[in-house]
């Protein structure tokens, strides 16, 4: 039997993530927890998150879950996903900047604030963003875009490259010198949509809400050892 | 390469079932929501939509289990609508398993439940739903305004004004039906979803009166939707989805295939 804990801060709907786990996995035990001993316990820790990261990042402190995730992101294997990925990074700009757990290097960006200055068409509300045609982008990023895959990470087998992936979020990730990208996403700039830090991965889309690609990155997270 | 615009079939539900009416009235029954929900899913949507019509509480809590049913074994994106007032029905929803909630006349009558519901739970589980008529004459620049009470009751409130103000109090998408076109398989009002996906940042569904796969084109390339949303052209069996999506990416549209 292996344990699976889904570290719950109070943070949105863990319910999903759960669900798809114990739909992949043959017998797995999946704990929604935000118990340190019962984490310590597992043999796959998960890092959700949705909402706005100040609240996150508050929840995160008052429970000590800072501390879970800096031991267990040394010592088996971590899936972050999405807010639970920005959360991982030295600091996002939402919320008017918010200081975030420094596991791995780089920023939290808005997708808003890209050359905005240089919007030439007034008729329409956009956030400044383009896609590749000159239209305008909408923010959130919402919906189902492709990951370019970028090395051979176990959690990619079987997995084709530029699958699509189901995304919804404001920010992402720029990774900083001497972190590596498993994957990136265009939506206006090219971003980290997965990451790898030793036994430590990392996507900002919902792997639990991607169907067949999703499902699969979850089973190969269940048998991925924490090594690369 | 692109983000894919998406189809998301509505699921029109009254005491566990799936219904579908034209112009909200001549209820036909359409099947078990579970099971389409799944058909559904296999066969490449990009979402569900779980739109609730019962009243009554005994009803409500068919739905929770309901929610809690799909959840299980769809793993794509499932919005939940109909009857969200509370923070606690936001809740209940969220933890019975739905990505997001569809808030509709609560946020009328009291606006200050969106924004709340933004704070607390993310702006991208929040979806507001506008049902809105034209109310322009022939002649006149087109104005739409917003209706409640399944299309029975004129609020006075601009339809684009509303958007904007509902963005602003943190609605994460718009879902955008035409009370004029809704059942009637006459097409979107694409006048009424251009103006109003161009007004906001955030994305908006297209919803209401899809007949053909061409009405669905347009939605997207006239009408500027992110994403379009139809119930009986799939519950019926005259398309199947991967028709429509094949029909769309041919028009030139991205689309997860």
């Amino acid at each position: 039997m292996k344990k699976v804990a889904v570290i719950d801060y109070g943070m949105g709907n863990l319910h999903s993530v759960a669900k798809a786990l114990e739909h992949v996995g043959d017998n797995v035990k999946v704990l929604v927890t935000s118990d340190a001993k019962a984490i310590a316990q597992a043999d796959h820790v998960i890092f959700p998150g949705v909402g706005a990261i100040r609240d996150c990042m508050a929840e995160i402190r008052r429970l000590h879950i800072d501390e879970i995730v800096a031991e267990v992101s040394r010592t088996k294997p971590l899936l972050a996903i999405c807010v639970g990925m920005q959360a991982l990074m030295d600091s996002s700009e939402e919320n008017g900047g918010v200081p975030c757990l420094g596991l791995v290097h780089g920023e939290v960006r808005f997708f808003g604030n890209v050359d905005a200055g240089a919007v030439g068409d007034t008729t329409r509300a956009c956030s400044g963003l383009r896609d590749d045609d000159g239209a305008p982008l909408k923010v959130p990023h919402m919906g189902w875009n492709c990951v370019r895959q970028t090395d051979h990470h176990p959690l990619w087998r079987g997995i084709e490259d530029n699958t699509r992936f189901y995304f919804v979020h404001s920010y992402y990730v720029t990774l900083g010198a001497g972190e590596k990208a498993s994957g990136l996403t265009r939506y206006g700039v090219e971003f980290t949509a997965a990451l790898n830090k030793g036994n430590l991965f990392a996507v900002q889309f919902h792997p639990e809400k991607s169907q067949h690609g999703g499902l699969q990155l979850l089973r190969n997270f269940l048998a991925w050892d924490g090594t690369h | 390469m692109a983000l894919a615009k998406r189809i998301i079939p509505c699921l029109d539900c009254d005491k566990g079932r799936v219904v579908k009416g034209v112009k909200f009235l001549d209820i036909r029954d359409a099947g078990d929501p579970v099971e389409i929900s799944r058909r559904y899913s296999d066969a490449g949507a990009d979402e569900i939509t779980f739109l609730d019509i019962t009243a009554s509480h005994e009803g409500r809590e068919t739905t929770v289990q309901t929610v809690e049913l799909i959840a299980g074994q769809v793993f794509i994106p499932l919005t939940v609508g109909g009857g969200i007032r509370t923070l606690e029905d936001i809740r209940t929803m969220l933890n019975a398993g739905a990505d997001k909630v569809s808030i509709n006349t609560a946020a009328v009558f009291n606006p200050d439940f969106v924004r709340e519901a933004a704070e607390r739970f993310g702006s991208q589980c929040i979806v507001v739903a506008m049902d809105a008529k034209k109310v322009s004459q022939p002649g006149e620049a087109e104005r739409w305004e917003i209706f409640t009470h399944g299309g029975r009751k004129a609020t006075g409130i601009d339809a684009v004004e509303w958007a904007r103000r509902m963005v602003s109090y943190g609605a994460g998408e718009i879902l955008l039906t035409s009370m004029d076109r809704d059942g009637t398989k006459s097409g979107f009002d694409l006048g009424l979803n251009r103006a109003v996906s161009d007004a906001v940042s955030v994305p908006i569904i297209a919803s209401g009166g899809v007949g053909t796969l061409q009405d669905l084109v347009d939605g997207v390339q006239i009408g500027h939707a992110d994403a379009v949303l139809a119930a009986s052209i799939f519950h019926f069996g005259e398309f199947t989805i991967p028709q429509a999506k094949r029909y769309m990416a041919d028009k030139g549209i991205t689309m997860r295939l």
